[in-house]
């Protein structure tokens, strides 16, 4: 069985998590052009590597963020949001 | 049944990335309808062997948008012929494909879908129950209580299956006999750019000189963007199937249901071949897993109980490049010489005579073919979605 873990419940099942894409810092929409908001809006980036990406635990109701290499789908790193330095 | 050149030339008037169907179709139809034969089509491992002999081989035209009908419909119709014009057996064989309604909201979805069919001339129909259950006798409507009951179809009776593998040969052959190379184990490591036009590609077996490359390579493609530098909504997940061993035939039509996602057909050889939705998070590798097997089996049994002893023979995954709208990235892109065939996510292989068709008249013309102007990447800058629900993989 694959195991996640859960920064506030430990390790759990996979069954238990759901993901909830791509980590992404929206930029100020007043400050940026159409062409960069759209690139926000839109684009993502696929390429093959680790990803920052946000994952839910349903049990509990936790969102956090994964660090997942997306080609073995090896979770290196789970953390709350901005609570990136604690273990 | 084609050649296997020696070594590449120095120089091509356009390389192809990718030798699945799109990409060999391409090469024949650039050569059938432009003239145009230098020609090299470059696969890094061998023909077919990405999503085109990966998918559920279905074949239809009932989508939602008009888009997306007038351009799946010119596929089906090149489809029809196929066998004929390639002089290969691909065996194709319309069945009938029922979309099957387990709520009154997709039922709603599914009369949009069918007026849209009938105003642009593809025959396209809502039934209900009793035709479903005449035409299928074997199937439990109410699927053993265990799931909600199925109220209605989209019935769309050109819906057909093709062997797959053929049609990538097929096309393979044709494009070779008109003097296109196809070069397998041969993997491109770059694409040359200067000055926003593209110069050349690299290869494990040496740089190429060209100026038009075309990236055929769907799950694949980000790593073919990456070399030029392109941004795309690209994201790549996984979509398993799976066939059992061959039964006698007695499912003739192919039966798709969202609600338990499923789709399911029976191959000429009497396997059915089924198929489910996405992997949910995205993931570039073809593993295979017990989850998708467990769930697929239980929602197969529950619609057909008469399967429930039979024996699974094989399990495989392919990788699905998914847009956020559920249509294609085709044609031209920023980059002069650079034309992108991608985003095929879950609807690839039925699309595999029309993006040849389109594309070679792309790459040869420098011009977006009528049918897939709506399909352009500057259309998600421009906030152009085409929307396509009828999509395999898109919940009602």
């Amino acid at each position: 069985m694959k195991i996640i873990n859960c920064p506030i419940n430990g390790p759990r099942p996979a069954q238990e998590f759901h993901y909830g894409g791509q980590f992404r810092e929206m930029p100020d929409p007043d400050a940026v052009s159409d062409d960069q908001w759209a690139d926000y809006i839109f684009n993502r980036n696929g390429e093959p590597g680790i990803k920052r990406e946000w994952w839910y635990h349903l049990p509990s109701g936790t969102w956090f963020v994964a660090e997942r290499d997306n080609c073995s789908d090896r979770f290196l790193r789970t953390y709350l949001y901005k609570q990136e330095s604690s273990p | 049944m084609f050649r296997a050149p020696e070594r590449l030339k120095d120089e091509y008037d356009v390389v192809i990335i990718g030798g699945g169907g799109h990409g060999l179709a391409a090469a024949y139809y650039l050569a059938k309808n432009h003239g145009i034969t230098d020609v090299a089509v470059l696969e890094k491992a061998y023909l077919g062997g990405g999503g085109t002999g990966r998918n559920t081989a279905i074949i239809r035209s009932n989508y939602l948008t008009s888009e997306g009908v007038r351009f799946y419909n010119r596929s089906v119709e090149l489809f029809r012929d196929l066998s004929r014009e390639l002089d290969f057996n691909l065996f194709y064989s319309e069945r009938g494909h029922f979309t099957l309604a387990h709520s009154t909201s997709s039922l709603n979805t599914m009369r949009w879908r069918a007026e849209v069919n009938k105003h642009l001339g593809v025959d396209s129909k809502i039934v209900g129950r009793e035709f479903i259950q005449q035409s299928i006798p074997e199937m439990d409507l109410d699927c053993g209580g265990h799931q909600a009951p199925v109220y209605g179809a989209l019935f769309h009776p050109p819906g057909a299956i093709a062997r797959h593998d053929a049609v990538a040969w097929g096309y393979a052959r044709g494009a070779d006999r008109s003097g296109a190379e196809i070069h397998q184990q041969t993997t491109v490591t770059d694409i040359e750019v200067r000055e926003g036009e593209v110069a050349g590609v690299h290869t494990d077996k040496g740089f190429i000189k060209t100026k038009k490359v075309l990236s055929a390579v769907a799950g694949w493609t980000t790593y073919v963007t990456k070399m030029v530098g392109l941004r795309t909504p690209l994201v790549i997940h996984p979509l398993q199937a799976f066939v059992t061993e061959p039964l006698k035939p007695w499912l003739n039509h192919i039966v798709v249901s969202a609600s338990l996602h499923l789709y399911v057909s029976q191959s000429s050889r009497g396997e059915l071949v089924a198929g489910a939705s996405l992997d949910p998070q995205e993931l570039i590798s073809m593993r295979s897993s017990l989850d998708f097997a467990e769930s697929l089996c239980g929602h197969l049994a529950d619609m057909f109980p008469m399967v429930g002893s039979t024996n699974i023979l094989r399990q495989w995954a392919g990788l699905c490049d998914m847009t956020p709208d559920f249509s294609p990235i085709m044609g031209k892109t920023s980059i002069k010489g650079f034309y992108i065939d991608a985003g095929w996510g879950t609807w690839g292989f039925k699309a595999t005579p029309v993006s040849g068709e389109t594309m070679a008249a792309t790459v040869a013309t420098d011009q977006q073919h009528e049918l897939i102007v709506p399909f352009a990447l500057d259309r998600f800058r421009r906030f152009q979605l085409v929307g396509e629900k009828g999509a395999a993989s898109v919940g009602h």
